[in-house]
């Protein structure tokens, strides 16, 4: 049950065939009465409970942090933080499509970024599919409450996309009940204060570089944890770099068993790439504001604007792409379909995608673009910084076109 | 919501696949470029499928069907460049003169037959643009039946299907010759005519956006066609003791066209169900695909030539044939650009 509802979220683009040839379902792309219902119910919540657009301090400072933690507790309380999670995790139980609802209400209310994306977004998927039944009792409801925020332990200084590269360390402990870490992780996205992290680590140099890694569940304030937060591009501390020295770690929190962490990693990557990280609604929103602020600068500056016209249209329709392609996908893996390297197709679209809708917004404001004075189109740069690091994380496009190449077009390995 | 085909759907696409890929190899394009004709063996074929009668209806010998339907099976016509014309014929053709069979006023018997004929595999139409848009007219050459616009008097546009004989078609050479491009000469006449006034307008404008559905979902074909024909070289072909395809330079070219097309597809898909249903947005969402699949049609034109190198530029390479049925479905009913346009225009108009 908890597979099934949490593993949904873990989609990407697929290919045409339904999954059984006698399938007659005739195509249908409109939401049933009971979904159109979930979704006025969400957005009769939102709408009285999300802070104003841009309401809260940015969630890379610490004011801002425990600001967007106070909003998952609000959204937790009224289980709206883990919609398609299970009842007993804090969740609603509801299916994929209704996910992609509250999500697109979620995004059309500007409500905040989520702190807990790591964990609700990219863990969890992972922890139900290879978690103990007592390791998802034990860390997914305080991950639906915000009351635990995850980063992530993967890049290290000399591993970013050869990921299979890491050289932290982990050594049975001399209590044979543990592992103790040793090592450098660096890229952490809210590492800077997060209280649990989900890493890689090496604990068989011996065996071949994939077969030797695990993925352990480590505590931020564990004894020998040290973190230095890095300002990113935009002077705000968004990620951190993790050093730990000698750190037990209980066998307790090993994630789906000793050698198999590039299997689990591969999942969480999936969920990167794939939906559950980037639902459309995202991208939908932030078109459809494009297309209004095309209205506006139409008629300030409507020399600047016809300009654009064609960049403003064209991400509008990358947009609704990527929403019919996950609505494609959705019926697909609920028809019982999987997904697999299609994740990466889904991701160079996404971060492209992305960045188109923030360029064409900047080369609307024109000199106004470079305004970092809070103002009402300030978010655009923001975003902008944000999008350019869509083509980088969650695995490099150039990686995920290797992949897309290798394994959807069967062009042999380099 | 369920975005998917039916089972059923999906077979009649693997059967339409095996008949043309027996019956339209690159032998048979090179033979239809030398000597292009409407009506062929394969047409005939087609017809007993009863792939050219689909949107004809089922009173008339057709299947009743909509253009979701047709999709697919226009994407197979794109893979191998069919040089019959399927979508003029039984994608633009069919479903107008199905419209319109109570409304012509002395035109409805004539109506039905032609519909018979098209459903039987005896006759092949041509669809002319709208008025005000001035293009040479694919299939015009050879054409039994030309559907014709003019802007008319006053009170708006008007729709008439002339017979072959009854207008002066003057061929136009295309790139691709099976495109059979002509410029049409001829006289609106009373007799001639078969919808006036807004019920003219109305259908000028479905079948507009049915042909940029219906051209959108050739692109899908031809562009897979040319992404996998580009993979096989790439995969073949060795330079520095190994495969072109294990580069990355090569392998990032491919993957590009690849993300393109496979981002294009739902929107094609999609637009289909939209004008069938007659949503609000169909117009979008039928010019949305329309952009996209020109534009990944043009990108995967460009990525398979250079991925193929010197071989990929000559005539003896069967490349060329679907090149050039990319490069002329791309900007036919309306280029990338124009589609933009008119998204963004449907975008700012007041709800």
């Amino acid at each position: 049950m908890v597979a099934e509802n949490l593993v949904v979220c873990q989609i990407s683009p697929d290919t045409l065939e339904p999954m059984d040839p006698t399938m007659d379902t005739p195509m249908d792309l409109r939401y049933t009465d009971a979904q159109e219902a979930f979704r006025e119910e969400a957005r009769t919540w939102l709408s009285a409970h999300a802070p104003a657009p841009h309401a809260l301090p940015s969630l890379d400072t610490a004011e801002g942090f425990e600001a967007h933690r106070a909003w998952e507790r609000t959204m937790f309380a009224d289980r709206w933080s883990v919609v398609s999670w299970p009842e007993e995790y804090g969740g609603r139980g509801v299916g994929i499509l209704e996910w992609l609802i509250f999500e697109e209400e979620y995004w059309r209310a500007q409500a905040p970024l989520r702190v807990s994306q790591n964990g609700i977004f990219l863990l969890a998927p992972t922890l139900s599919e290879f978690g103990t039944d007592q390791q998802k009792a034990r860390f997914l409801p305080p991950m639906a409450s915000g009351e635990e925020i995850w980063c992530q332990g993967w890049s290290e200084p000399d591993a970013g996309s050869d990921l299979a590269g890491i050289r932290s360390r982990a050594r049975r402990a001399h209590s044979d009940d543990g592992w103790v870490l040793t090592g450098q992780k660096t890229w952490a996205s809210r590492g800077a204060f997060a209280e649990w992290c989900f890493g890689l680590f090496r604990t068989d140099p011996e065996a071949e570089r994939h077969r030797g890694l695990t993925y352990f569940l480590v505590e931020m304030d564990s004894p020998g944890v040290t973190v230095r937060p890095i300002p990113q591009i935009d002077g705000e501390t968004g990620f951190a770099e993790l050093f730990f020295e000698e750190v037990f770690v209980p066998d307790s929190q090993v994630l789906g068993g000793v050698g198999r962490g590039w299997n689990v990693a591969m999942a969480t990557a999936g969920s990167e790439r794939g939906l559950s990280l980037r639902s459309p609604a995202r991208y939908s929103e932030a078109a459809t504001r494009l297309v209004a602020l095309y209205a506006e600068r139409l008629a300030l500056d409507p020399e600047r604007a016809v300009l654009t016209a064609d960049a403003v249209a064209q991400a509008w329709i990358d947009a609704e792409a990527y929403r019919l392609n996950t609505l494609w996908t959705a019926t697909r893996v609920l028809d019982g379909g999987s997904v697999g390297s299609e994740a990466s197709a889904n991701k160079i679209h996404w971060s492209e995608t992305d960045l188109a809708i923030h360029r064409a917004a900047l080369a609307l404001l024109g000199p106004a673009a470079e305004l970092h004075d809070g103002g009402a189109d300030a978010p655009w740069l923001d975003g902008y910084l944000f999008a350019l690091a869509g083509p980088i994380y969650a695995g490099t496009n150039e990686i995920q076109r290797n992949v897309v190449a290798e394994r959807m077009l069967g062009l042999p390995r380099g | 919501m369920h975005f998917a085909f039916t089972g059923q759907q999906i077979e009649f696409r693997d059967t339409v696949r095996r008949v043309l890929a027996r019956e339209c190899t690159t032998d048979d394009l090179r033979a239809a470029f030398a000597a292009p004709t409407a009506r062929t063996a394969r047409w005939a074929t087609l017809a007993e499928l009863g792939v050219v009668g689909l949107s004809v209806p089922e009173a008339h010998g057709g299947l009743g069907l909509g253009l979701l339907d047709l999709v697919l099976l226009l994407e197979e016509a794109g893979r191998v460049a069919l040089p019959e014309p399927l979508m003029a014929t039984s994608a633009l053709a069919a479903p107008l003169l199905g419209d319109l069979e109570g409304a012509g006023p002395a035109g409805a018997t004539r109506v039905r037959s032609w519909l018979e004929e098209i459903a039987a595999g005896s006759i092949t139409a041509a669809v002319g643009p709208p008025p005000g848009c001035p293009a040479p007219i694919a299939g015009a050459v050879g054409a039994d039946l030309l559907v014709l616009t003019t802007p008319g008097p006053e009170d708006g546009p008007e729709v008439h299907v002339l017979e072959a004989g009854a207008a002066e078609v003057t061929p136009i050479t295309s790139l691709d010759p099976t495109r059979r491009l002509g410029a049409v000469t001829w006289e609106p006449t009373a007799d001639t005519r078969l919808a006036s006034g807004s019920r003219a307008a109305s259908t000028i404008l479905a079948t507009s956006d049915r042909a940029a559905v219906a051209t959108a979902a050739e692109l899908l074909g031809v562009t897979d066609r040319m992404v996998v024909m580009a993979a096989d070289y790439a995969k073949e072909r060795k330079q520095f003791g190994r495969p072109i395809g294990a580069f990355q330079a090569v392998k990032h070219l491919l993957a590009g066209a690849k993300v393109k097309l496979e981002f294009a597809r739902p929107l094609v898909y999609g637009a289909a169900w939209a004008l069938d249903q007659g949503a609000p947005d169909a117009s979008r969402s039928a010019s949305a695909a329309k952009a996209c699949a020109s534009d990944a049609a043009v990108e995967a034109a460009r990525v398979s030539l250079q991925v193929h190198g010197a071989i990929g530029y000559t005539w003896e390479s069967d490349l060329h044939l679907f090149l050039k049925r990319a490069w002329a479905l791309s900007e036919a009913w309306g280029s990338a650009a124009e589609h933009r346009r008119r998204v963004l225009g449907s975008l700012l108009a007041p709800a």
